[in-house]
């Protein structure tokens, strides 16, 4: 792994004279060659649009597409490419929900679970939703290790309970929820399961068909692919009832005068013209990903949250958010009393060292926590103990300013 | 480059005017939503004139120091003059560069203040 930062040419970079540490991994990740490299070749050497043109441009843009939706399809383990819809991010994924499933669905009196981990782009849907149908939005509540209230969630449950957001790994904490022992429970009062896999998918296997759940969104811009580019799956039996997402071309099958019939699969929600080249993109950072293998992605991720766990440690004025458990992913927040998270991620930046600070987009998170913020270190690949060690220099110095 | 002077860290750490006024004539609240701070400042203005100012919140410690800062400058000054308050005379408070990224911060106050303002009857 000491290899991997060469394949990434930001690196390169200074930062206040100082060389880059990146340590902002779980808001965007940063790009290796081999991706850039076939983003640049498509624009300079097979640009067209897809679905439409007779001709080889065309064809090959095409192919080259709806291969990607294959190669997605079996990293995370969905059973046939016709379960995955592109769209531009998360957000746009789990809003693609909302509309085409939710709307149909959820009913005056129906329950919404979801945990009180979740990033606004699954939590903030589902209050409009929920708002908007006379629903009730129940949430799960946190233990004192930052892990889901496992009995809470049960007595939530009940046969009210249409649909249960949750996500497998939180960005602030780095808690990894049992998802699918909870998807089962929730499949087992009647109600359908949304997982947010954006900060799982490049770090963790991730398997649809074995965990079960009914629809699950992520981010290629998080897991080494370009930005505008996300994917919802959804369950083969569900994607029939759904209603199209948005209206317009590629995703009509006939248009009369007054009205028209929309394709059937993935392509009925993908409205207009896609971001082919990002998507086309993304398949090379899949297969980067799957050269190294999670195996090892994991091992690394593990090890570095061990050491910053430790290093961060050594601070009594520093608190610590981060499970005890055993199984949490490469993320840690912290806070310091009389510093805040800004002044932190300052002190940070004048060292070349990128961390994210404030409110994560998960505020109510923020509140169960007790804190106005907190600041956050996320691996990645290319990250080493060195860069862990520059952030408790740039640490030392937070406390010096501060005299604390 | 270090826009942690003597000055801002102590306005930070010992900020001036703090707390509600309960004889306050106007109080605006602003908020940052990046970073999640919010003040309230309270202003006790008598003809014309603002007698007493304070302030609740949390936040960094630019958008603290420079609420403090703007406080101190604020108390005994006419709402004629403060209305002409501009983004560089709170930069010129505290003295050091501000980046793209903290302006929000430090003009919070600001913003609260110019709120306030416009409220008042005058
Ligand atoms: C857990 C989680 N869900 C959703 C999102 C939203 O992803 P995007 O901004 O790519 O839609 C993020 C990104 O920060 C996230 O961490």
């Amino acid at each position: 792994m000491q290899q991997i930062k060469k394949d990434f040419p930001i690196f390169k970079r200074t930062i206040n004279g100082k060389p880059l540490v990146y340590l902002d991994n779980a808001s965007t990740t940063q790009k290796p060659i081999v991706m850039l490299k076939v983003l640049e070749n498509f624009y300079f050497t097979s640009n067209a649009n897809i679905h439409r043109g007779i001709y080889t441009l065309s064809e090959e843009a095409t192919d080259k597409y709806e291969a990607v939706r294959k190669k997605a399809a079996k990293f995370i383990g969905a059973r046939t490419e016709e379960e995955i819809i592109f769209t531009k991010n998360t957000t746009e994924a789990i809003n693609c929900v909302r509309v085409s499933w939710g709307e149909k669905n959820i009913k005056k009196g129906d329950e919404i679970v979801v945990s009180s981990l979740e990033h606004h782009a699954n939590l903030v849907p589902w209050q409009e939703l929920a708002k908007s149908k006379q629903a009730a939005l129940k949430i799960i509540p946190l233990t004192n290790d930052y892990t889901l209230d496992a009995e809470a969630y049960k007595k939530l449950l009940s046969p009210k309970t249409k649909l249960v957001c949750l996500t497998v790994e939180s960005n602030v904490t780095g808690t990894i929820v049992p998802v699918k022992q909870m998807t089962a429970l929730a499949h087992a009062v009647g109600a359908k399961v949304m997982i947010d896999g954006a900060q799982s998918v490049g770090h963790i296997p991730t398997d649809v068909h074995n965990l079960n759940c009914d629809f699950f969104a992520f981010s290629a811009h998080k897991m080494l692919g370009p930005t505008g580019v996300g994917v919802l799956y959804v369950k083969q039996s569900l994607m029939e009832e759904m209603a199209p997402f948005m209206y317009g071309g590629e995703m009509v099958e006939s248009v009369k005068a007054t009205s028209a019939t929309y394709r059937s699969g993935p392509w009925k929600f993908e409205a207009g013209t896609p971001n082919i080249a990002g998507v086309i993109a993304f398949g090379a950072a899949i297969d980067y990903l799957s050269n190294i293998g999670f195996k090892k992605i994991m091992a690394h991720e593990q090890e570095l949250l061990a050491y910053a766990k430790k290093m961060l440690a050594k601070y009594p004025q520093v608190k610590i958010f981060s499970p005890s458990q055993k199984h949490a992913g490469g993320i840690i927040s912290f806070a310091i009393s009389g510093v805040h998270p800004h002044d932190i991620a300052t002190i940070f930046n004048n060292e070349g060292i990128a961390i994210r600070s404030g409110l994560h987009c998960a505020e109510p998170l923020m509140n169960y926590l007790g804190v106005y913020g907190t600041a956050r270190m996320s691996f990645y690949i290319y990250n080493t103990k060195k860069d862990i060690d520059t952030a408790e220099k740039a640490l030392k110095k937070v406390l010096k300013t501060f005299k604390l | 480059m270090d826009i942690y002077t003597e000055t801002i860290l102590d306005h930070y750490q010992h900020p001036h005017h703090t707390g509600a006024l309960n004889d306050a004539t106007v109080s605006a609240t602003e908020h940052n939503p990046l970073c999640g701070d919010v003040i309230k400042l309270d202003l006790k203005i008598k003809n014309n004139v603002v007698e007493k100012i304070g302030f609740v919140g949390n936040g960094c410690a630019i958008s603290q120091a420079s609420i403090s800062l703007l406080c101190d400058a604020v108390e005994g000054k006419k709402i004629s003059s403060l209305k002409k308050l501009k983004p560089k005379d709170i930069y010129d408070l505290l003295g050091v560069t501000i980046s793209p990224g903290r302006i929000k911060c430090a003009l919070l106050g600001l913003s609260a203040l110019q709120k306030a303002l416009k409220l008042t009857k005058n």
